[in-house]
């Protein structure tokens, strides 16, 4: 059974890989399914030539993933997933605060996964979707030698800056509905305010690591 | 010495699991993990199994065996894993998919036991059916969560599976027990050694470990019974 979760997170390793954008603003016509390819790619080959990151320096890989991944993430849209009807009892200063550690975790949780990259290879399924449509799903596989290919799922959201993932299903595990059952038992705790301080504390107890 | 060391482990492991007994009660159950208590006393022993035993096993397994050598370990046990699936494609009623994996089972087995998966090379994928998924095709409610120290999280109807898996074999038939035992020993390090990358992943996104891995898992195989294709999650509340 470790074996699913351990397949489950060398897919969260290449989410990564296969998520977000280097120059958000220049492709605002770009539809997402051109997105998630151009990033994955654009990412991938960063992985493959930098010398930093193949040495696994968490610093410069932090640095990957902020330049080129995290600007195509909808961090906000994210984090009121991840709440659920919580987020609407949270006041704005909590719903920024929330979002800021949220998007923290990710990163850092992303760049660790990265730092796991081998040699997979990403292969893109034709989207099923009507050009109308701000809501989509791109579905890509991983395929490693001798294992069973890992599926990763991007939920998209049509934005005014265009095209954002808000969520990543990794062979069939949705981030956000991992997260929302965790919020929603911090909260339960804790309350609101409860949930922001253990998601900082992670933070910071991760950062003096 | 060596000796010692593990009853200083038993005996925190047991401390542990006291304190996780207590602490579990204040968490309510929920309706997929009605034993949270009992599991999250279970996760206790097995973190601490995993960190005094387990962990440094694997470290030395990776260090001292080479890649080529553990890949062809994975090899052979998933090869064993493949022939399972076609039966179990078969029992949910999909014969490609089982064609598929006796295909590849017969040619891994043939040109070099298992140990190199040549069928994945040319692009025969594996299916990954196992008992658990044919319970659910078939109807069958997953049942309780459960958390088993060392083989990780299940459930009654995984867990099932697990065991019909077990009882059916092939280890369980080699007749030499100490070499049936270390088979089971190989097999588990090898699943350990694979996790490794994973379980660090989810140290690092989890605010409870726990709760993680389980929605993970049981996210996992309702997907894996519906083939990838689950029907939509009920919104909470």
């Amino acid at each position: 059974m470790q074996r699913l979760i351990q397949r489950l997170c060398r897919g969260a390793a290449v989410i990564v890989v296969a998520a977000a954008g280097a120059v958000p603003v220049a492709h605002a016509q770009e539809g997402p399914e051109a997105l998630v390819k151009r990033v994955s790619q654009d990412v991938i080959a960063t992985i493959k030539s930098d010398p930093l990151v193949q040495a696994g320096n968490q610093a410069r890989i932090r640095e990957v993933m902020e330049s080129k991944l995290a600007p195509n993430f909808d961090f906000t849209r994210m984090t009121a997933l991840a709440m659920g009807r919580n987020w609407r009892a949270a006041t704005p200063e909590q719903q920024q605060r929330l979002t800021d550690e949220f998007r923290t975790l990710l990163v850092r949780t992303y760049s660790s996964a990265l730092a796991k990259y081998r040699d997979e290879v990403i292969e893109y399924k034709p989207l099923r979707a009507n050009p109308a449509d701000t809501d989509v799903t791109v579905r890509t596989a991983v395929l490693k030698p001798g294992g069973a290919p890992i599926q990763i799922d991007y939920s998209m959201g049509k934005t005014a800056a265009g095209w954002k993932a808000d969520d990543v299903i990794v062979g069939g595990v949705s981030l956000v509905t991992n997260y929302r059952d965790e919020f929603n038992e911090q909260i339960k705790s804790g309350g609101i305010d409860g949930l922001i301080k253990t998601l900082a504390d992670k933070n910071k107890g991760a950062a003096a690591k | 010495m060596k000796r010692r060391a593990g009853w200083a482990g038993a005996a925190r492991a047991l401390a542990v699991v006291a304190a996780a007994a207590l602490a579990g009660c204040a968490a309510a159950p929920s309706r997929d993990d009605p034993f949270e208590p009992m599991n999250r006393a279970m996760f206790e022993v097995h973190e601490v199994v995993d960190k005094t035993v387990m962990k440094p096993l694997i470290d030395v397994y990776t260090a001292v065996v080479p890649k080529l050598v553990r890949t062809g370990v994975s090899n052979f046990f998933n090869n064993i894993d493949d022939l399972f699936s076609g039966v179990n494609a078969l029992l949910q009623g999909k014969p490609e998919k089982a064609g598929n994996d006796f295909g590849r089972v017969m040619l891994n087995t043939f040109v070099m036991g298992g140990i190199f998966d040549i069928a994945s090379d040319i692009g025969i994928e594996r299916g990954g059916e196992d008992f658990g998924q044919t319970f659910g095709v078939w109807g069958f409610p997953q049942g309780p969560y459960l958390f088993v120290p060392v083989f990780g999280p299940t459930t009654f109807r995984d867990g099932t599976g697990v065991i019909v898996r077990i009882a059916v074999g092939p280890v369980g038939y080699i007749p030499d027990i100490p070499a049936r035992n270390i088979l089971y020993g190989i097999g588990a390090v090898d699943i350990r050694a694979q996790a490794t990358d994973a379980i660090g992943i989810a140290e690092t996104a989890a605010l409870d470990k726990y709760r993680f891995i389980r929605n993970a898992y049981l996210q996992r195989r309702q997907y894996l019974v519906y083939d990838g294709k689950p029907p939509p999650e009920k919104e909470e509340e």
